[in-house]
């Protein structure tokens, strides 16, 4: 049976590895090839690595890291940052990886995703959507943000993942910047809501400090990608850089037990 | 020497890393004169069904890899969309497939009526072996997990040819041979030692 993706998701600024907390703060944490070289040496099931500095200093994508990062990547490789055409989408899939992460040039414009979908597939497409929580008396409001949560958009979030599922994207990846390098958990109820409106596979970032925090996810919207940056760099409460993933053992264990709860919880299968 | 077909469509370079990796000759093979040091095809593929067809015809390679496949009985395996290209047409498209293996590609969603899974197949499966292939006579003996990617499936008209199956609301082809001929939708370049094993025994056979 298909099992939950259990994904590290890595930052690059200035050439190297960081980590923020609520998109600020950075932290460094190393070289980003090394990083790559220990995920799959420890056989991560998919990779996440986005660069934060292309699309606010209008530039296009790095060819010559993503290479770098490619050739040591023995799992799935999703790249994002700075990508605005098709033809910069299929150089970057010829590198050998597997999927394009497209933020900030979809929202400006659904049809980049059509366009990258037509040359790549759709199964090769990631919209990101950056998500603020907004306070108010009236019921918890999520707000949509770009160029690294400096840019707010006054759309729906739901009304724009429907126009992205629309246009073609295979995947989309929520990133809930309030929560992030806070390692308190995942805003679950938001989650939940998310996974019954998306119909494509759906990847929730944000939040996760331990492994039961992933297992806390899954158990409550099931078969889903489990993304986290601090989890996966960090090691105990004072932030001491250290990259870490679960074992085979450990991952296909929490996967199982978490799934067996979520699917007794209800009579479909998902 | 292993000939990984670059026909401008999918992930060439993530063979030529993986094989490097495992120590084993590869290169890339951009038209026909290049395959005539060819000893094992490797035909990769990712996106449209139709955008591909239309690349590998455009490449000029097809009546060379027919007389290597077809009469010299190369070995080849495809891979994810160069899997569906062996089969006789796809849902995908409209243009024919390459029609080396009997088998038509599906589409998920229209397949099974009450199929509500989210598309694509996305994440590690599992793969259920159907018979004592050679594709996994070394390093399964504990399972076999592989990456998946895709919204069609292959669909095998005659059923000895499957080799294994997975999952994903019902049981579908995922590995397929036919003598020299093989087929895997899910991705061993990107599935870690068990990707690698099933190449190396693909090497081996």
């Amino acid at each position: 049976m298909l099992r939950p993706r259990i994904i590290p998701s890595l930052l690059v600024h200035k050439g190297g590895l960081i980590k923020t907390r609520g998109f600020k703060d950075p932290k460094y944490i190393g070289d980003p090839i090394n990083a790559v070289r220990i995920f799959s040496e420890k056989e991560a099931d998919e990779l996440m690595v986005f660069d934060i500095d292309a699309t606010i200093n209008k530039s296009t994508p790095n060819f010559n890291l993503i290479k770098k990062l490619a050739a040591e990547c023995r799992m799935p490789l999703c790249y994002g940052g700075g990508i605005t055409s098709s033809d910069q989408a299929s150089k970057i899939i010829d590198q050998g990886v597997e999927k394009i992460a497209i933020s900030a040039a979809a929202i400006k414009n659904p049809s980049i995703l059509s366009e990258i979908a037509n040359s790549v597939g759709c199964q090769s497409v990631v919209a990101i959507i950056d998500l603020k929580k907004k306070k108010s008396i009236f019921g918890d409001k999520y707000e949509v943000y770009s160029h690294n949560g400096l840019v707010k958009h006054s759309i729906d979030p739901f009304e724009l993942i429907k126009e992205f599922e629309n246009a073609g994207a295979g995947e989309v990846v929520i990133n809930f910047i309030d929560k992030d390098g806070l390692m308190e958990g995942y805003d679950i109820d938001m989650a939940i809501n998310l996974k019954k409106r998306i119909n494509v596979p759906l990847t929730i970032l944000g939040g996760a400090g331990t492994l039961e925090h992933i297992a806390e996810l899954i158990r409550n919207v099931g078969i889903i990608g489990v993304a986290s940056g601090s989890l996966f760099v960090f090691k105990g409460k004072y932030r001491a850089v250290l990259i870490n993933y679960p074992t085979r053992e450990q991952k296909i264990k929490l996967c199982e037990k978490a799934l067996e709860f979520y699917f007794s919880e209800r009579q479909d299968y998902i | 020497m292993i000939a990984i077909i670059d026909y401008g469509v999918g992930n060439v370079q993530a063979f030529l890393n993986l094989f490097k990796f495992l120590g084993v000759k590869a290169y890339r093979a951009t038209n026909s004169k290049d395959l005539n040091i060819a000893e094992r095809i490797v035909l990769p593929g990712v996106g449209h069904f139709d955008h591909a067809m239309n690349k590998l015809v455009s490449s000029g390679m097809i009546t060379k890899l027919e007389e290597l496949v077809l009469f010299k009985k190369l070995p080849i395996i495809g891979i994810c969309v160069g899997m569906q290209m062996l089969a006789e047409s796809s849902e995908e498209g409209n243009l024919p497939g390459l029609n080396w293996l009997p088998g038509k590609v599906r589409a998920f969603k229209k397949y099974n009526k009450s199929f509500n899974l989210p598309t694509p197949h996305m994440g590690w499966n599992n793969l259920i072996p159907n018979s004592n292939s050679r594709l996994f006579s070394k390093g399964f003996e504990n399972g076999a997990q592989f990456y998946f990617l895709h919204s069609y499936f292959f669909d095998c008209t005659d059923k000895e040819n499957v080799v294994a199956k997975a999952n994903y609301g019902f049981d579908f082809d995922a590995v397929v041979s036919c003598n020299n001929i093989h087929g895997i939708q899910c991705h061993p370049e990107k599935s870690h030692h068990w990707g690698f094993q099933l190449l190396k025994n693909f090497v081996e056979l």
